[in-house]
């Protein structure tokens, strides 16, 4: 069987969607199927232009994620959509915005950056995601 | 590494992972079957990626050069 990840990203801080695009990254490297399901904060960080401003860290990690971010930024670490983007280059990586979000929030696909693909249903998401590893996030 | 010829070389120095990594799949898909190419890095945690990723996509590494300052010259050949 294909080997496959499925990434739940919950989050919208920094760190989380860091973390999120260099696991991608690095599983795209290893020859693994990716798929993202963004969802919640997740997906609002998906919002056009969203990342340019985004500073936003997890509350549990607050003191050290400031440190990091101050780090990175000083390393000029690539932001994490430029990371995100080079996987999908590289690999096989794709982006689905969560319906119940995106209907919630009033949100439109054009209202996302454009490495989004389409819009699913968790049911959708859960039967691609079949067989294969699910990380939260 | 007398004899061979590196047909093109990444200094990915300052970069960071998975940044290594991302350049040689780059390099390696922009080559042509039979061609070497290298990356530096600098990246600790890239030093063990990249061997991995070549030994996975079934190409060849020729040789990790250390080079002054702790960083290391992948050579690796592209065999499909």
């Amino acid at each position: 069987m294909e080997e496959k990840i499925s990434i739940i990203l919950f989050s919208g801080t920094v760190d989380k969607l860091l973390a999120a695009v260099t696991i991608a990254s690095g599983a795209a490297a290893m020859q693994k199927k990716v798929q993202i399901f963004v969802t919640f904060y997740g997906l609002l960080a998906f919002r056009k232009d969203d990342w340019k401003t985004n500073r936003r860290l997890s509350k549990d990690f607050e003191d050290f994620a400031t440190e990091a971010l101050k780090a990175m930024e000083a390393k000029k670490v690539p932001n994490w959509l430029d990371t995100l983007k080079s996987a999908m280059e590289i690999g096989d990586v794709t982006v689905h915005a969560c319906g119940l979000t995106m209907d919630l929030l009033a949100i439109k696909l054009e209202d996302l950056e454009s490495v989004v693909s389409d819009i699913v249903g968790v049911g959708t998401f859960i039967e691609n995601a079949s067989g294969g590893q699910i990380l939260f996030l | 590494m007398e004899g061979i010829k590196i047909t093109k070389e990444v200094d990915a120095r300052g970069s960071f992972c998975p940044g290594p990594l991302m350049e040689m799949i780059r390099l390696i898909r922009s080559a042509n079957v039979g061609d070497v190419v290298a990356v530096i890095s600098g990246d600790e945690g890239t030093k063990k990626d990249l061997p991995a990723w070549i030994k996975k996509a079934k190409h060849e590494l020729i040789a990790e050069e250390p080079i002054e300052g702790g960083a290391t010259r992948f050579i690796c050949k592209k065999l499909h």
